[in-house]
């Protein structure tokens, strides 16, 4: 085996100084009755270059950037990531490394993440922020978790409907057998309608989620709704896109009390959705409360500036059915990635990546729009970096499917999680996206079922 | 040699107008934003980030990675966090075009190479645990708890009948109690016995007729494989209760035994630790879960289901729990550990725990002539010293041990864990360490027990700092930037 060092000589060695005959006597203490008789029915062991090429086999099954261009969005996005992210975040004194509870040996991990907390601070213009969650999705129901938890009087939680569809679900699977009740204001243009939201809260309302831009690419008025929510002293809590904030004003300064995010979009690859990086930041009235972990700076007994993990007692490795949260871990790694390209980006580059977003989009919107058969759904609503279409003529995935023939994933469908949206999809258009593909996808969209030949991207 | 100068923050490196990132021009016709977005809701200004440049960048990252220990660099025998080595081939693997740069809204049609890896890994998950079904979507080891007890939560709903309890011995990870609380069940803890193990006078007595679920670490916290594990299942499933396995022990019986057969209904893996997924300085990793048949409707949607040679995502599970992650889960980190599994083969994983045993009582037989380890005389994939004599002669302690052990190149193990023996030394030597970093562990920690007291109170001394003032971070938190001092 690769990974083993043990020969029959070290095993012998070994065996005779623990004073047994065969490694088998050390598993002894297992029951008979309770062992496996046979091997494990699994695939045969593979070498390294088999494995590279059954790996390869199956990558080369999937559609990737080499034969799609892509325009799906929805909460996870085919942002560009410097060479310089990869470069340092495939350090194996960052990957390979423990969590840093061991404050001397891990100096490199504290600082990084120290530094993440003050880099989300300045992203979103809140006071604190943890040193990450595992994703957009869950952050939110550890924001709401927190705000409940804080002593508010009431247990309502008034959500919008234009909140990520499966961060929603996330919070009826936390929160639907607890006795929370949860509101959902219905957004039927795309973005929160105020008097709505005005109506659906009340003096036992803990909190108010809003998603901005939210999930279909709409930019709410937080600034409104947050005022609406503090008359009646709900908790604000903002899900928000980080590079949005390139262009739009912070979920600080917007009047957010909790503001949470899906990182990936800094610096880190789709995969397939995961691992993510949940970003959570918020006011100082949270800061025994906030779940996960937290860097903390000081003093070593020298008088050195340095970092350690700080606040423990509200984790559940000290208060176990008392703490916070369940959660023991970060995602390091991703939050050091994020930092990496949030200090590549600077403030010009966060940006100008937003606006070339924004203009992108746009563009997109107005040509996709002049197809016969597509119309814009929400068309008055301001919109970031994504926006929903109707095919008029009711086919979403054969219209999708030709797009796919012709090297374009083209939207994600929205009957999935809408079932009166049968006939909607959401396209999403980032920094990488050219004229020509967008020009491209654009003629294809018109050819689709009119019998002219497909173009590739 | 460590640069010493690189101990400035990015906001103290920054200057205005430097730049690392060009991006190209617009290439669409350029509209005025405030036509595009409502003036109201743009930025003033900026958010206030670092202007350095890419050298820069790259040079502070890359001299800050030299402050950490890690397995690359170290060996770590930390008890309960499996600290084994991380192929590089997994890394590749995992970074293939086609693998880490699919969208999770695919269409199916287009990811039938992701859908079937994972789809086998879901296979090879139950095989390993003797659980039919498997859920890949939980975020992390806790996570999975949690997941599964929400699951179980829905399953005695759905039989009509309300149970809060949940019990988890002392020695058991915060996280059970934790998540127990969090799924809205309340939490007992049972007392462990002399040998470690799970008390079982505390336990009879306990197992009241609203326990709902026994959570329970096997092998335990102490590397002992609990020898009553069979008579616990079958009271609490003649209770009508289920039994949780917290699988972060996994890595002693791989192919010995499964959590199935010896009375488990639902676990999770830690693949970060078992499979070799790399820690990250805290994450990401992940907490697949298993369960049996008739807890299989409750896991979370979606599962991916086989249809004659198609892959497919099923989401309609009208009993599920719903969702408790957005998109599919870390799915880099369990391309990892099929790639693990892969380059092992059933064999190979058998041979997995047995090498990790054979280290584990080769330390253990060493260690327990200068560091008694008062919980038997074998273990399974770790044991925990205890250093209460050397505090009580001398006034050392498990952290001053560990932390001298840093001047010595050796990450600390794992100290004050399990709370039920004092001044615990928690060893995991894993299976990838050779019997010549074993030795010189052991010689080093014989050596250190040796050593003046005071030397060791103020140990590291090489490090780049030592023994920071942690009540001061907590007392009065300076937790970014431009906050320290004010």
């Amino acid at each position: 085996m690769s990974y083993l060092y043990n020969t029959p000589d070290d095993q012998a060695a070994m065996l005779t100084s623990i004073g047994v005959d065969s490694i088998e006597e050390l598993f002894g203490t297992i029951p008979e009755d309770l062992r496996l008789k046979r091997d494990l029915n699994l695939p045969p062991q593979m070498g390294e270059l088999e494995l590279t090429q059954h790996l390869s086999a199956l990558a080369a099954k999937n559609a990737s950037p080499a034969t799609h261009a892509c325009f799906l969005g929805g909460g996870s996005y085919d942002h560009f990531v410097p060479a310089a992210v990869d470069a340092l975040a495939s350090r194996g004194e960052f990957y390979t490394s423990y969590t840093p509870y061991q404050p001397e040996v891990s100096q490199g991990n504290l600082q990084a993440m120290f530094e993440y907390q003050t880099l989300i601070c300045d992203l979103t213009g809140m006071d604190l922020s943890n040193a990450s969650l595992y994703d957009g999705g869950s952050a939110l129901a550890e924001a709401v978790i927190m705000a409940l938890n804080t002593g508010k009087r009431g247990e309502k939680v008034v959500v919008l409907g234009s909140v990520h569809p499966e961060y929603r679900q996330i919070l009826q699977t936390y929160f639907i057998d607890l006795g929370i009740e949860i509101i959902e204001v219905a957004c039927p243009d795309g973005i929160a309608d105020l008097a709505q939201v005005e109506a659906s809260i009340d003096a036992s309302t803990n909190c108010v989620v809003v998603q901005s831009p939210n999930f279909f690419g709409g930019v709410e008025d937080v600034a409104a709704i947050a005022e609406i929510a503090h008359k009646s002293d709900a908790v604000v809590i903002q899900s928000f896109d980080p590079i949005s904030l390139g262009l739009l004003k912070r979920p600080g300064d917007l009047g957010a009390d909790i503001a949470v995010a899906e990182g990936h979009s800094l610096g880190s690859p789709m995969q397939y959705g995961g691992p993510y990086l949940g970003i959570m930041a918020c006011n100082d009235q949270f800061v025994r409360r906030l779940p996960g972990r937290i860097v903390g700076q000081t003093e070593d007994r020298r008088g050195k500036r340095c970092w350690v993990l700080t606040l423990q007692t509200r984790e559940q490795h000290i208060r176990r059915e008392k703490a916070t949260s369940n959660i023991c871990t970060n995602q390091g790694l991703f939050a050091l990635r994020a930092s990496i390209y949030l200090s590549l980006l600077g403030p010009g580059g966060l940006k100008q990546a937003a606006t070339l977003c924004t203009q992108k989009a746009h563009y997109a919107q107005q040509k996709l729009t002049e197809v016969d058969r597509l119309e814009t759904v929400f068309g008055g609503s301001p919109f970031f970096k994504e926006f929903v279409l109707r095919d008029t003529q009711g086919n979403v995935d054969g219209l999708l499917a030709e797009a796919r023939e012709a090297g374009f994933l083209g939207g994600v469908p929205l009957g999935q999680f809408f079932p009166e949206m049968e006939d909607c999809f959401l396209v999403c258009v980032t920094e990488k996206r050219t004229k020509t593909e967008i020009d491209a996808l654009t003629r294809t969209f018109s050819l689709c079922h009119t019998g002219g030949s497909t173009i590739h991207a | 040699m460590r640069n010493q100068q690189a101990t400035q923050l990015l906001s103290e490196l920054s200057h205005p107008g430097r730049v690392a990132m060009h991006w190209p021009a617009c290439d669409v016709p350029e509209q005025p934003l405030e036509d595009l977005l409502p003036a109201n809701f743009l930025a003033d200004e900026t958010p206030r980030l670092p202007e350095l440049t890419e050298g820069e960048v790259v040079r502070h990252y890359t001299n800050l990675s030299t402050k950490n220990m890690s397995v690359d660099t170290h060996y770590y025998p930390l008890g309960s966090c499996t600290m084994k080595y991380n192929p590089k081939r997994n890394e590749r693997l995992a970074s293939l075009p086609g693998i880490v740069d699919l969208h999770p809204y695919q269409d199916e049609s287009t990811i039938q190479g992701m859908l079937q890896l994972l789809y086998e890994l879901q296979g090879i998950f139950s095989e390993i645990s003797g659980l039919p079904a498997c859920s890949l979507q939980p975020a992390a080891g806790a996570h999975g708890e949690l997941t599964a007890l929400m699951a179980a939560a829905k399953y005695f709903k759905s039989i009509g009948e309300e149970r809060k309890v949940v019990l988890a011995p002392d020695s058991s990870h915060g996280t059970n109690p934790a998540s127990a609380q969090m799924a809205g069940f309340k939490a007992i803890s049972i007392k462990s016995d002399p040998n470690g193990g799970v008390d079982m006078d505390d336990f009879r007595k306990k197992l009241t007729d609203d326990i709902a679920v026994l959570m329970i670490t096997n092998p335990s916290t102490l590397g002992l494989f609990e020898k009553n594990m069979r008579e616990i299942a079958d009271a609490v499933h003649e209770k009508g209760g289920l039994v949780y396995l917290d699988g972060a022990n996994m890595n002693a019986i791989l192919g010995i035994a499964r959590p199935g057969d010896f009375g488990a209904d639902m676990m999770h893996y830690n693949p970060h630790k078992t499979f070799s997924g790399p820690h990250g300085g805290g994450g990401p990793g992940a907490g697949p879960i298993c369960v049996t048949e008739k807890l299989k409707p409750f896991l979370p949607s979606p599962i991916v289901e086989k249809e004659g040679d198609r892959y497919t995502l099923d989401f309609n599970r009208p009993e599920s729990i719903g969702r408790v992650r957005s998109f599919f889960g870390n799915t880099g980190v369990l391309v990892r550990a099929y790639c693990y599994i892969l380059s092992h083969g059933p064999q190979g994983l058998r041979e997995i725990s047995e090498n990790a045993v054979l280290n584990a009582n080769y330390l253990l037989s060493k260690v327990k002539h200068f560091l008694p380890v008062p919980r038997g005389e074998r273990c399974m994939h770790e044991f925990v010293a205890s250093a209460a004599d050397l505090k009580k002669e001398r006034g050392i302690t498990a952290m001053d041990i560990g932390k001298r052990l840093l001047d010595y190149g050796f990450h600390a193990p794992t100290v004050y864990f399990p709370l039920t023996i004092p001044e615990a030394i928690m060893v995991e030597p894993t299976e990838t360490e050779s019997k010549e970093t074993l030795d010189a562990f052991v010689q080093t920690l014989f050596k250190i027990t040796e050593e003046d007291a005071e030397l060791l109170h103020e140990a590291p001394h090489t490090t780049p700092i030592s023994r920071p003032n942690e009540v001061q971070a907590a007392r009065s938190p300076c937790l970014r930037a431009d906050f320290c001092g004010s």
